[in-house]
């Protein structure tokens, strides 16, 4: 049950100072990992940033429906920031910050951001570079002041100074705070998350103080938190997940919010708090399952073979579920548990997880099954931006590894005579920012229209096939379903990314990225020698190893759906190049554009190499040309 | 307008020439056996800079890194560091006038973690009492909380949180190479000698440390003399240049000055020297 009652706040700051009232100093809002120690802030602690802030804020000029990019990691103070914003009735834009300087450009310049609070150096190099194409952006804040000590512009200023002037501000404005939190209502505009969109440019998505509070409490009655709970903040802050756990259901169930130390210390930082509820989109729950593999691979003797006994089998009895399982393998199983999945959970910082929640994307159902296996309580969300995160949630006792589970309370959910999945609750959105024509096509009548093709299984669970406008017919009329055999692909350790064709043409055909991390250790322990990822994936031997892993995939689907010839790709597929989004989905029309002439090897009975020509974007925006022999290869069996 | 990435000269040097340098090298000679590896070698690092000191293979760059950290003793000439005469004090005393050190060769304890790698670099800020650290108690346990806190700083100055708890041997090379400087760092010290710095590093790991160097200088306003064979690193980041060849200073100053210089671009072109 939500933790305030019986009136809940009807804005996030509100809600911040609530939860300050009810548990002042004696109970942890957030931790931020910093110098090797949990440094943790309490309630009241963080309510006295914000305020010192937002009035901060307010004396360089910030007012009502002004809006303030937001750049950088987890960190406490990017947080209070953002509440400091909508404490003025003002909006964030969290922007991804990893995105190449014209995104950000984009993004920080259609949402006429007037300030922007970075997180350090890095950030504020790339904002003075384009700082001449900002004209409407006043003042760059940062936190933390490394580096910086020579910089020297009129707009530049750090966090602490900021706070400073707020205390001033305070002093000569009494009840100013209170006035500003007091005006906020529902309908204000909480955030503005820009997705990057599978297509084209990104589209600014407005969400309401309500729509975040109204869905964090239809998902608190299904996964019920409160004070005691421990969450992570990992995920990037411009993704809807971030403002929606770490923030909005953190705020109303009154849990402690933990920011990791630094990007490459998440995992072990996440096995030091031993968070009780987390959320992760594919991508994280892939990268932890292959970091689990190689250190399975790598372990002794005696835990290789253990591990490699008990975990099919586990696997196994987390694919039965809900049915009768037989008293050998529930034996078997309860050993196992002792012997191997217990250690390997613990190893995964997994031991106090009551629940894990994927989203964002497809998990692959063998996926599901070896977290499952583990005793984690794996399950599959369903929703979109533009309805705050989640829409349906699969409820524990009813995993089906296979759908999405059902809608949260509150939340209708139908299908369109298309097929396409239609959603109606009260934290949808309130519209694409400054694109009255994409909202009116997205909202129809108070339903959201995803885009997403599903259909509804006989418990009333929904399942996703792919999206509507990617659901692909072969030569002979046959419907495929690409993202469905993509994600049994990418099941593999080996296989990270998988692209597969075949929309009006004779079968389906596959091109792939390998996993660098399992391959590089896979070469190492067979002494085989390459220079970089390119060279490793045209290496014949790990087209062999991607052949037959494509082999054993095509057993488990129709025949019509096997994957007839593969290519391993020269580059990986990276949003840098806009060959995927930020969130790792794929680009289709791109990629089908970009390499049109693998495509077309593919097709060519002929063909066993075909050159590509690539240019590769840096970061920076630099490019260059490189050229490439690409390897085609058949799959036996098919 | 263009990011200032590479701060501007002039806000490095604190000190003019009048002030008295912190480091001055008068005329030192080192032999070994017949080999003359410095000959009447003076070199002044005042208050704030960053030095560069170049020079073809054998031409005794490290052997001068060498004898300002007590490691030779040379033959000849004399060694003053903040005014003091300190030309025979052996490398122990060095360190604890303030001068700390990196290798050539990365001299890292291998099986040791990363973080009591660098906390070696505090060993000389220690005051032991054998029977308070060994119940853990009293003014011994302020002691190794306090130090592990500065050492902590520097962890999060030089980004290696990630890699604590590894042992160094296992790192790559080019991370022993940033451990070694936090080891450096954590002694606190008023000059800081690096011995090619950047050796064997690709060209991002080069302009990681470069940044690092120059946050260092810029944070604590340590002074710094390096030895750096790769010419647009030193280029960028020193405030003066000491060019040497065989054993003799061949130019000393700014960098765009002594690019030009008709004996350093011969040294480096390899003249005949007859």
């Amino acid at each position: 049950m939500p933790a305030i009652q019986p009136e809940i706040p009807d804005t996030l700051p509100k809600l911040l100072l609530a939860q300050a009232a009810r548990w002042g100093a004696r109970r942890v809002a957030i931790r931020e990992k910093e110098f090797g120690i949990w440094q943790p802030h309490s309630w009241q602690a963080c309510a006295g940033h914000v305020e010192r802030i937002a009035l901060g804020l307010a004396s360089l000029g910030f007012r009502r429906g002004d809006k303030i990019a937001v750049i950088g990691d987890n960190r406490p103070q990017l947080y209070w920031t953002m509440l400091a914003a909508q404490a003025l009735g003002g909006s964030p834009v969290p922007v991804y910050q990893d995105s190449i300087t014209a995104e950000m450009h984009y993004v920080i310049d259609h949402s006429e951001s007037r300030m922007i609070i970075c997180e350090d150096q890095e950030q504020v190099d790339k904002i003075l570079e384009m700082k001449d194409k900002l004209p409407a952006v006043e003042a760059v804040i940062y936190d933390d002041p490394k580096g910086m000590r020579h910089y020297d512009y009129p707009f530049l200023l750090s966090l602490e100074r900021v706070q400073e002037m707020g205390a001033g501000f305070a002093a000569k404005n009494p009840g100013y705070w209170d006035a500003e939190v007091g005006k906020g209502t529902a309908g204000d505009l909480a955030i503005i998350n820009y997705t990057s969109g599978t297509t084209g440019f990104p589209k600014g998505v407005m969400i309401s103080h309500g729509a975040l509070i109204s869905t964090a409490r239809s998902f608190l009655e299904v996964e019920p938190l409160d004070e005691r709970d421990e969450i992570m903040a990992y995920l990037p802050m411009a993704w809807i997940g971030d403002s929606f756990f770490s923030v909005a259901v953190a705020f109303l169930s009154g849990c402690t919010v933990n920011c990791p130390e630094d990007a490459a210390t998440v995992r072990q930082d996440f096995r030091e708090i031993g968070p009780t509820m987390t959320f992760a989109p594919p991508r994280i729950w892939e990268n932890i399952l292959s970091q689990a593999q190689v250190r399975i691979e790598d372990a002794n003797w005696l835990q290789r073979t253990l591990t490699k006994f008990f975990l099919p089998r586990g696997m196994l009895k987390a694919e039965l579920e809900g049915k009768a399982v037989p008293a050998g393998l529930r034996a078997l199983c309860w050993a196992g548990r002792w012997l191997v999945f217990e250690p390997l959970r613990d190893q995964l910082g997994f031991r106090r997880i009551r629940s894990a929640i994927t989203g964002g994307a497809a998990l692959g159902p063998e996926m599901m099954q070896f977290f499952r296996a583990l005793s984690v309580n794996l399950k599959q969300l369903y929703g979109a931006t533009e309805c705050c995160a989640p829409a349906t949630l699969h409820r524990d006792g009813q995993v089906k590894l296979e759908t999405v589970g059902s809608p949260l309370p509150g939340v209708d959910v139908k299908l369109s005579p298309q097929g396409e999945v239609l959603i109606r609750c009260g934290g949808l959105f309130s519209g694409y920012y400054k694109s009255p024509e994409q909202t009116a096509a997205a909202l129809q009548d108070g339903w959201l229209h995803t885009g997403d093709a599903g259909l509804f299984d006989p418990d009333g669970h929904l399942v996703i096939i792919d999206r509507v406008k990617d659901v692909a017919k072969l030569h002979d009329g046959t419907v495929f379903a690409p993202q469905y055999i993509e994600n049994k692909l990418k099941f593999s350790v080996y296989v990270k990314e998988a692209v597969t064709v075949g929309n009006e043409r004779p079968c389906v055909a596959a091109m792939v990225n390998i996993d660098m991390e399992v391959l590089a250790n896979w070469a190492e322990r067979r002494g085989l020698a390459y220079t970089g990822y390119t060279d490793l994936a045209q290496n014949p031997a790990t087209y062999q190893l991607v052949h037959d892993e494509i082999r054993r995939t095509n057993e488990t689907l129709a025949p019509s759906q096997r994957v007839k010839r593969f290519a391993i790709l020269h580059k990986e597929l990276d949003p840098d190049d806009a060959e995927i989004t930020r969130t790792r989905k794929l680009r289709r029309g791109f990629i089908n554009e970009r390499y049109a002439p693998i495509i077309a090897a593919l097709y060519d009975p002929t063909a066993a190499t075909v050159a590509v020509r690539a240019t590769v974007t840096y970061e920076d925006g630099r490019t260059s040309e490189t050229e490439r022999q690409v390897r085609i290869m058949d799959v036996e069996g098919t | 307008m263009p990011a200032p990435t590479i701060k501007t000269r002039a806000s490095g040097a604190v000190a003019g020439p009048r002030a008295e340098p912190l480091l001055r090298v008068e005329a030192i000679t080192v032999r070994f056996g017949a080999i003359q590896a410095l000959s009447d070698v003076s070199v002044d690092v005042h208050h704030g800079e960053i030095v560069a000191i170049i020079g073809p293979n054998g031409a005794g760059k490290t052997t001068l890194l060498n004898a300002i950290s007590g490691f030779y003793h040379p033959q000849q000439g004399r060694i003053l560091f903040q005014g003091k005469d300190r030309t025979d004090l052996k490398p122990f005393d060095v360190a604890a006038l303030g001068i700390a050190r990196t290798f050539q060769n990365v001299a890292l304890f291998k099986g040791m973690s990363v973080l009591d790698n660098i906390m070696t670099g505090r060993l000389l800020k220690m005051r032991g009492n054998f029977l308070l650290d060994a119940v853990y108690w009293g003014p011994a346990r302020r002691q190794e909380l306090e130090h592990r806190a500065a050492v902590e700083r520097v962890i999060d100055f030089l980004e290696i949180q990630a890699i604590r708890k590894t042992p160094a041997g296992r790192l790559p090379y080019g991370l022993q190479k940033r451990v070694e400087l936090a080891r450096a760092l954590a002694a606190e010290p008023h000059l800081l000698l690096l011995d090619e710095p950047m050796a064997g590093m690709n060209v991002e790991e080069k302009e990681d440390m470069s940044r690092f160097i120059l946050d260092v200088h810029d944070e604590f306003g340590t002074t710094i003399a390096l030895i750096e064979h790769d010419m647009s690193v030193v280029m960028d980041i020193s405030d003066r240049v000491v060019v040497l060849d065989y054993g003799r200073k061949i130019a000393d100053g700014p960098p765009e000055i002594v690019r030009k210089d008709q004996v350093v671009m011969d040294a480096y072109l390899g003249v005949a020297h007859d």
